[in-house]
């Protein structure tokens, strides 16, 4: 665990230093929203679009920001480094770490920011927050896992969407139909959550199986 | 203490880099391999450094009879190479700390600052990477590879944008590895050539030969 801490402490030191990625994702995330926002706002939509914008917001910038974690190794060719010294998995579970924590930096800034431009707060924030919060550990855990096999590739951004969606609908689905209910409160949200966490379990489950694999290709 | 390899094949799909390898280098020893520009020596290095699979062939490490785990090889493995690269964002000492880390080595504040400024880096031990020349990257280099000593040193052309002080200080790791472990050397170089006592020739026709 040390070892992962070591690969999450020093990603976040050198994305203080760059800010490389969390600015692509901020940005991305706050255009899409104002776009989003400006476009639909007037329409009074219903809980399932809102539901649905969010979450496409939420995954769009995760796709534009994510993969950097790994791909920034194999590009700047930290990567052997990296391969030399740690272990595996203990690397894996570093950057799934500093991931999360990523995209939680953004849904910081677009949570807010959609509830006031779209006008909207959730009948039931508890189970809004569950919702948001488990998603958003199956969306950073699952890319990572693909940004690992991506990153030695020759398009590495656009396999990644590619790879990722396949993979992520179940997870985003289910996240859609869990938050339209939260922002609803009529129905309970568990069916959801349990698909949620069992699918991000399988998925995370599986990377960490193949990931040593992966790696020593 | 004993690195072996056996019958190492290399192949990139239809290109041969090179067959039928066969080495043993023992504590004390140090193997230097030689060969032209696309020979193959530091795909070899990196074979024996536990970095890139074989198409076929074998490579043990031991110590004391018993074979090391690929877990066991990143403890105890030492790795220079101009493929390295190292943190850029980060300082020679953020990033010796962090490569102590992640090997599950503890680095305390003295041994990190008697490697650095054996080294030669004390001066500049807390700006980032980006601001170094490419002799103080080289330099970190080293640093990176034998500041948890590793019974295993792998060096490939190890004297490259090296000064003066900077080569004798490569002569200072290479005699110290001796005493401890051994060190496998990749070089052209005919200064460090003499601190092989072993050698093996790539002579680009797939095969490598004790020269």
């Amino acid at each position: 665990m040390e070892q992962a801490l070591a690969v999450l402490h020093k990603d976040i030191v050198a994305e203080f230093r760059t800010r490389h990625a969390v600015n692509s994702l901020i940005m991305f995330g706050v255009t899409t929203l104002v776009a989003v926002s400006f476009a639909m706002g007037p329409f009074g939509l219903s809980s399932h679009v809102l539901a649905a914008l969010l979450w496409i917001i939420l995954f769009f910038s995760a796709m534009a920001g994510l993969s950097r974690s790994f791909v920034k190794e194999e590009e700047t060719g930290t990567i052997m480094a990296l391969k030399s010294s740690a272990d595996p998995t203990m690397v894996l579970l570093g950057k799934m770490m500093f991931n999360l924590i990523l995209l939680a930096a953004l849904e910081i800034v677009i949570v807010p920011l959609f509830f006031v431009m779209m006008d909207t707060w959730p009948s039931a924030p508890t189970r809004f927050f569950a919702v948001l919060l488990l998603g958003s550990l199956g969306l950073s855990a699952v890319s990572t896992a693909v940004a690992a096999i991506v990153s030695k590739a020759g398009s590495k951004g656009a396999l990644f969407s590619v790879l990722a969606f396949p993979v992520l609908l179940p997870l985003l689905l289910s996240s859609i139909s869990g938050t339209a209910s939260a922002l609803e409160g009529a129905s309970p949200v568990w069916p959801e959550l349990r698909l949620i966490v069992g699918y991000s379990g399988i998925l995370i489950t599986a990377s960490f199986m193949l990931f040593e694999y992966i790696w020593e290709q | 203490m004993l690195l072996r390899a056996t019958g190492l094949c290399k192949r990139y799909r239809t290109l041969l880099v090179f067959d039928r390898v066969d080495l043993e280098v023992g504590r004390g020893q140090c193997l230097v391999i030689t060969g032209a520009n696309g020979s193959g020596k530091s795909t070899l290095l990196k074979i024996l450094a536990g970095l890139l699979l074989p198409t076929s062939g074998q490579v043990e490490m031991e110590i004391d009879g018993r074979s090391l785990t690929a877990a066991q090889r990143r403890r105890l493995t030492g790795w220079v190479s101009p493929e390295l690269t190292l943190y850029d964002e980060l300082s020679a000492r953020e990033n010796l700390s962090f490569f102590a880390r992640v090997r599950g080595v503890t680095l305390d504040v003295r041994t990190l600052d008697s490697t650095l400024s054996r080294l030669g880096l004390t001066q500049r031990a807390d700006d980032p990477l980006s601001t170094y020349s490419s002799g103080m990257k080289q330099r970190v280099k080293y640093g990176f590879a034998i500041m948890h000593r590793p019974p295993f040193l792998f060096l490939d052309e190890p004297g490259t944008t090296m000064d003066e002080s900077g080569a004798r200080l490569l002569a200072d790791i290479i005699d110290e590895q001796k005493r401890h472990g051994l060190v496998v050397l990749a070089t052209n170089d005919r200064e460090e050539t003499a601190y092989g006592d072993r050698r093996l020739r790539l002579d680009g026709t797939g095969t490598g030969r004790p020269a």
